[in-house]
Formats: C-alpha cells, sequence, structure tokens
C-alpha cells in the first residue's frame, strides 16, 4: 500500500547527554512546552558517547533523521567530551554528504539543562525539516524501498 | 647492496630476521616475506613492484625474539611512525633500512596510486639508508583531484557514484587486513552485533556502513598509502574515501600528515575551543 505524504511520520533518533540535554528534555516536559511524539530521545552518558556507528545504525535500522544534542562547548560535565563529539560529528556528516547523504538529515545541537524552550524548539524545527525531507530512502535497505526517485 | 647489507647484518647478529619480499609466480607478484638465514637470504627481491607497505608487519614482529631488520620505503616509514605514536611497534625490535624509491608499479605496469602523488623521498625513520641518489623523481599532482570532482557532482550523482562503486564490495576484508593504520586486536566488524559481520545478510546499505566506518576508524590516522585500494580485488577507489577525510581535516583543523611526527596528537583526538560546528557541513553544501 502507497502511504500518502499525511499519513508518514518520520522516525527521529535523539542523543542527548544526560547532564544537558536529557535535563533540558526534562525542562521542557515539566513547563508543558510540546515537542513532536515521532523524536524517540537515547540517553547517553556524554554527547562524545555517541559512536559514529550508533547514527549509521540508527538510520539503517528505519531512522529518518538523526540529532545529538550535548551540553554547549565549553560546559561539559566531563570538560571536554563535546569538544571530541564536535569533530566526529563534523566529520561524519561530511563524509555522509560525500556519499550523497542529505545532510539535514543529521544535525548536532547543544542545549543546556536550563534551555528546555530551546529543546522544544529545536525538535519542532527538526521534525519539520525531515517531515519536508521526506523518507529516508538513501540509508536504508535499498531492496524494500520504492526505487530511488 | 640490500642484500649485502642485510646479510651483514645477520651474520653479525644483530637482527635475528629480514622483513623483505620475495618471488611470487609472476614478476610483478612480489609477497612479502621473512628470511632468517643468509641462505634464505638469496630470495629476497627489492625492484618496482615491491609496493607493499611492510610496515604493519612490525607489529607482529615486535612481538618475535630478537630484532627484525624491515626495508621501508620512504613513505612506508611515515606508516612507522603512525604505528610508533600508537604504541603499537616496539622501535628497539626493529631495525629500519631505508631503501630508495622511484615509484612503485601495478601489475599493468603502471604507477601506484601512492607514487602518482608521492610523498616526497625523506625517510621519516630510519637507522639506515640505502639509497642511489640518481633513482627518483617526485611527480608533481594534486591528491586531492579526484575528490573535489566528486564533491564538485550533486548529491544524486555523489550517491550513484558511491552505490556504484561500494556495490561491487565483496566483503573480503582486505582493505582492513592491509591498512597500516586498522591495527586493532578485535576489529569491531569482527563483531557479529556491529550491524556488517556478513556478506550473505548484507543490505545495500551496509556496504556503505562498513567503508564509511573502515574509513573512519583511520581518519586522522591514515597516512594516505593507498594500499586499501591496492589490494581491493575489486577496484573500488577507497582511497578517495580517506582522502576526503584528509582533506576535511586540513581544511578545518589546519594541515595535518600522520606519521610525521611520532609525538604528534592526531586531529580527532584534540580540539580546539573555536573548531567548526557540525552544521558547517550543511553550510557548505548549500542546501
Amino acid at each position: 500500500m502507497q502511504m500518502t505524504q499525511k499519513e508518514w511520520k518520520p522516525k527521529i533518533v535523539a542523543f542527548c547527554c544526560n547532564w544537558c540535554s536529557y535535563a533540558g528534555a526534562d525542562l521542557a516536559g515539566s513547563s508543558r512546552l510540546s515537542y513532536p511524539a515521532e523524536v524517540k530521545i537515547i540517553r547517553v552518558p556524554c554527547s562524545c558517547r555517541v559512536n559514529p556507528l550508533f547514527i549509521l545504525r540508527a538510520f539503517q535500522r528505519g531512522a529518518d533523521g538523526v540529532i545529538l544534542c550535548g551540553c554547549h562547548p565549553g560546559d561539559c560535565h566531563y570538560s571536554t567530551g563535546n569538544y571530541y563529539a564536535r569533530r566526529r560529528m563534523t566529520m561524519l556528516f561530511s563524509m555522509l554528504s560525500f556519499l550523497g547523504i542529505e545532510p539535514k538529515r543529521t544535525r548536532v545541537e547543544w542545549v543546556s539543562a536550563a534551555e528546555g524552550a530551546k529543546f522544544s524548539a529545536v525538535m519542532n524545527d527538526f521534525v519539520k525539516t525531515i517531515t519536508d525531507l521526506g523518507e529516508n530512502v538513501k540509508l536504508g535497505d535499498l531492496r524494500c524501498k520504492e526505487s530511488l526517485k | 647492496m640490500i642484500k649485502e647489507k642485510a646479510a651483514q647484518l645477520l651474520r653479525e647478529g644483530k637482527v635475528a630476521r629480514v622483513l623483505g619480499w620475495e618471488a611470487g609466480e609472476f614478476a610483478y607478484d612480489l609477497t612479502p616475506a621473512y628470511f632468517e638465514t643468509e641462505e634464505e637470504l638469496k630470495n629476497l627481491v627489492y625492484n618496482e613492484y615491491s609496493g607493499a607497505n611492510l610496515s604493519k608487519y612490525l607489529i607482529a614482529a615486535s612481538k618475535m625474539e630478537g630484532v627484525t631488520l624491515a626495508l621501508l620505503k620512504p613513505c612506508d616509514t611515515l606508516s612507522f611512525n603512525q604505528l610508533l605514536n600508537e604504541h603499537r611497534i616496539n622501535r628497539e625490535k626493529v631495525y629500519v633500512l631505508g631503501v630508495g624509491c622511484k615509484g612503485m608499479k601495478d601489475q599493468n605496469g603502471e604507477l601506484l596510486l601512492k607514487c602518482k602523488c608521492c610523498k616526497g623521498k625523506e625517510f621519516k625513520a630510519f637507522d639506515e639508508v640505502i639509497d642511489d641518489e640518481e633513482c627518483r623523481n617526485v611527480p608533481e599532482s594534486d591528491r586531492f583531484e579526484e575528490v573535489r570532482r566528486i564533491e564538485a557532482m550533486s548529491a544524486e550523482e555523489r550517491f550513484a557514484f558511491w552505490r556504484n562503486e561500494l556495490s561491487k564490495c565483496i566483503r573480503c576484508n582486505a582493505c582492513r587486513n592491509v591498512c597500516p593504520a586498522c591495527s586493532c586486536i578485535k576489529c569491531v566488524f569482527d563483531n557479529p552485533k556491529s550491524g556488517v559481520a556478513a556478506k550473505a545478510n548484507t543490505d545495500d546499505f551496509e556496504e556503505n556502513m562498513f567503508h564509511i566506518i573502515r574509513a573512519y576508524h583511520v581518519a586522522g590516522r591514515c597516512t594516505d598509502c593507498g594500499e586499501c585500494s591496492r589490494v581491493c580485488p575489486q577496484g573500488i577507489p577507497l582511497h578517495l574515501l580517506n582522502r576526503k577525510f584528509i582533506k576535511d581535516i586540513n581544511e578545518l583543523y589546519g594541515e595535518y600528515q600522520a606519521g610525521e611526527d611520532p609525538e604528534a596528537r592526531g586531529p580527532l583526538t584534540n580540539y580546539t575551543q573555536g573548531d567548526a560546528e557540525p552544521s558547517v557541513v550543511r553550510e557548505r553544501s548549500g542546501e
């Protein structure tokens, strides 16, 4: 059955660091700010815990967008973790783009524990971006997908 | 000359074995080999087909009894240095005999990829050098030319280009096994839970994923020796993935050649407070 754009909802994986962004998501919740239900949060101890393979596997298993949230640079709970994460993700995203994958599907945002409003705004914006981009075809199993348009 | 020197060191007992090349079935088919006696040393060959980078063998050789004499070309010493940096090689167990090189050839008699953009004639690490002066001319070329050509394509074209190349992959793991930077004792790809374990149940993205991760794991440590593309039985230009990482690192974090300095901190194990944000990728692509 062909799904129409209206029925289709993106699957978004958000890796959130335990100390800032996960607390930021919590604050968004307790402040009654809404963010889309398509966002599935995975809590990680630090943004630099996220191995590039995590992101690729999320896509392989059917995610349409992956976002990594961590403490603002300089505010890492472990002092320097997010600096390393920043370089790693820059390299990974650049490589994905080199392989012809839309750079909009991946994002890194710095969200502190006090930024519930920012968390909500970022997630709303990201879900909108991915919804506009449509289903993730290139990063999944092409055998099961409609041919590339 | 090289043989004489090696034989002399063996005789004197300074080294226990020699790591070099021996003749294979065909003239172009030289195989890396150990030689332990002067008698065996007669089979040592060093000519324009000695392209293989021997530095990775020294990880195993470091664990053997006695000193190993290794024949290293100038570019091989970069990989050697990089392994020293990562504490994979015991420097005291290796006697590096630097050997001159005038560009190595593949089986069709063409210059190898790494030689087309030769990284110079300087030995970065050696105990002794045997180098005939007249032998080298360094060709002038831009090693990122092909990377730039692909970057200039549209996203759809890039995707098609890489699907076309990477779908040839038979997952023989030769690129991983030969790579002097890929030196983990237990590799992530040997883990059946890695999601990229076997060809039998592979899907299209798994091939992409394998090659992204393979290149990613050596990013910042790759000396651009081009062995991955040389050994690929399917002729996939794997070095382009590595060069893309090198190019990005050079542009974003400053020029860096892995293996140049055995004390240096690699770009991905380092940071500055003013690093570019990952959104730079989106901005550059103009999407």
